[in-house]
C-alpha cells in the first residue's frame, strides 16, 4: 500500500496480504469468519436440550420451559432424544447407578454439545454429598460448560446459564479450533 | 381387636415359643410388636391373614434394622387389616453373620420387593423368594450399605466417592467471626 495516502478503509497490510490492493470502496472481511459468525450465530439460537430430571430441579426446568420462564424464546426446545439434542441439562441428585446412563447419553450426543450442571447436587454432590450412592459432582464424569448453583435454582438462574452457554457459542472459531478463543489453529480448513 | 389378644391368639394357635416378648407399645414404641421365631414367620403371616379374626390383609412394611453390639439384625413386619381396623408389629431376631428367614411374598405379595429392598441394603437373605435380587443399588454394588459398618468404596467404575474440600483446595482464608480485624493485621493485612 502507498504509504502517502491514508485510507482507514483497508485493512493494514500485516492483516491480510491478500486484501493489500483493495481501496475502500468495500468493507472486506476474512470468509471464515463470516462463517464462523453464521454458524454461531444459528447454534447459539437454536440450542436443543435433552429431556433429563433427575430430582427436584427437573420441576425448576419444566418452570424453566413454561410460559413465564419461556426457555424457547431464546431458541431453546426439549428434544426427547440424545442425538438431536445440543444441551445436556443434568438436573437433580445424581446417583451412581443413574451416572453411568449419563456418561453413556453424553456419548450417544453429536458434537457440539454442551453440558449445565444445574444444582448443588450435580454440582458437587450438595445435600447428599456424604451419602454412599451419590456422585460426588457429574463433572466426574462428563466435562460441564457452565454450572448453576442453587436448591434448587430458579428459573432466571437457569436461564442465564442457558445465555452463558449462548457466549460460548457465539465466542467460539469453529472452523479453527472448537474451543478456541485465542488459540492457534493448527490446521485451517480453508487455508 | 386389641394387640394383646391379638398375640395371646397367636402363641395359642402355635406351640413351643413361636410368638414371645410381647410389647404393649406404652413404653415409647409406638406400635405394639412382639417377636417371632424367625424359622415360622411364614406360618405365622399364613395364619395372621387367614384366620377371620385377625385378617390381616395389609402387609405395611418390611424392614431390617442392623445392631452390631447385639450381634443381630432384626427384620421388622408391620401388618395391618383393613377389614378389622388394627395393626400389629412382628418383629424377627437373625444372627448377623448369617441373617435368613423364610419369605412371607407367598402370603403377602407385596413382601416381594420389600424383602428385596431389605436385602439389598442389609443382605438378609429370604428364603423361597422368587426373585431375590438388588431393588435400588447397581446390580454389581458390592456391600450393604445400612450395615453399620459398611465402608464405601473409594471408586465405583473409575467415579471417585470423595470430593476435595474447595476450601482446602485452594486455601482459603475463612476470617473469625470473633475478631476479623485481628486475624487480618497478624497476617499483614490492614
Amino acid at each position: 500500500m502507498d504509504g502517502s495516502k491514508l485510507n482507514l478503509m483497508v485493512p493494514s497490510a500485516g492483516y491480510d496480504a491478500r486484501y493489500a490492493d483493495d481501496q475502500g470502496s468495500v468493507i472486506t472481511t476474512r470468509v471464515d469468519q463470516t462463517i464462523n459468525w453464521l454458524l454461531n450465530w444459528g447454534r447459539s439460537n437454536s440450542i436443543w436440550y435433552m429431556l433429563f430430571g433427575l430430582a427436584c430441579c427437573a420441576i425448576e426446568l419444566m418452570q424453566t420451559g413454561g410460559p413465564r420462564g419461556d426457555f424457547e424464546r431464546f431458541g431453546s426446545a426439549p428434544r426427547p432424544s440424545p442425538r438431536s439434542s445440543d444441551l445436556f441439562i443434568i438436573a437433580g441428585t445424581l446417583t451412581y447407578k443413574m451416572a453411568l446412563r449419563v456418561r453413556r447419553l453424553f456419548d450417544q450426543m453429536s458434537e457440539p454439545r454442551y453440558v449445565i450442571s444445574m444444582g448443588s447436587c450435580s454440582n458437587c454432590g450438595g445435600l447428599f454429598q456424604y451419602a454412599y450412592s451419590v456422585c460426588k459432582g457429574v463433572d466426574q464424569i462428563i466435562p460441564v460448560d457452565v454450572y448453576v448453583p442453587g436448591c434448587p435454582p430458579r428459573p432466571e438462574a437457569l436461564l442465564e446459564g442457558l445465555l452463558k452457554i449462548q457466549e460460548q457459542i457465539k465466542s467460539e472459531r469453529y472452523l479453527q479450533y472448537r474451543y478456541g478463543v485465542g488459540v492457534t489453529p493448527e490446521v485451517s480448513l480453508l487455508g | 381387636m386389641k394387640a394383646e389378644e391379638i398375640f395371646e391368639k397367636v402363641r395359642a394357635k402355635f406351640a413351643g415359643d413361636v410368638a414371645t416378648g410381647f410389647n404393649d407399645g406404652k413404653g415409647g414404641d409406638r406400635d405394639a410388636w412382639f417377636l417371632v421365631e424367625p424359622y415360622r414367620i411364614e406360618d405365622v403371616a399364613t395364619f395372621l391373614k387367614t384366620d377371620p379374626e385377625l385378617h390381616f390383609d395389609y402387609l405395611e412394611c418390611v424392614t431390617g434394622i442392623d445392631y452390631p453390639d447385639d450381634k443381630q439384625i432384626r427384620v421388622v413386619y408391620h401388618v395391618y387389616s383393613y377389614v378389622k381396623r388394627h395393626r400389629i408389629v412382628l418383629k424377627c431376631l437373625l444372627d448377623r453373620e448369617d441373617p435368613a428367614l423364610p419369605t412371607v411374598s407367598s402370603v403377602w405379595p407385596t413382601a416381594n420387593w420389600q424383602e428385596r429392598e431389605c436385602f439389598d441394603l442389609l443382605g438378609v437373605l429370604f428364603d423361597g423368594h422368587p426373585d431375590l435380587r438388588r431393588l435400588l443399588l447397581p446390580d454389581d454394588w458390592e456391600g450393604h450399605p445400612l450395615r453399620k459398618d459398611y465402608v464405601e468404596a473409594d471408586e465405583y467404575h473409575g467415579i471417585p466417592t470423595t470430593r476435595p474440600n474447595p476450601i482446602e483446595l485452594f486455601a482459603i482464608k475463612v476470617p473469625s467471626k470473633a475478631a476479623p480485624l485481628a486475624d487480618a493485621k497478624k497476617e499483614g493485612g490492614p
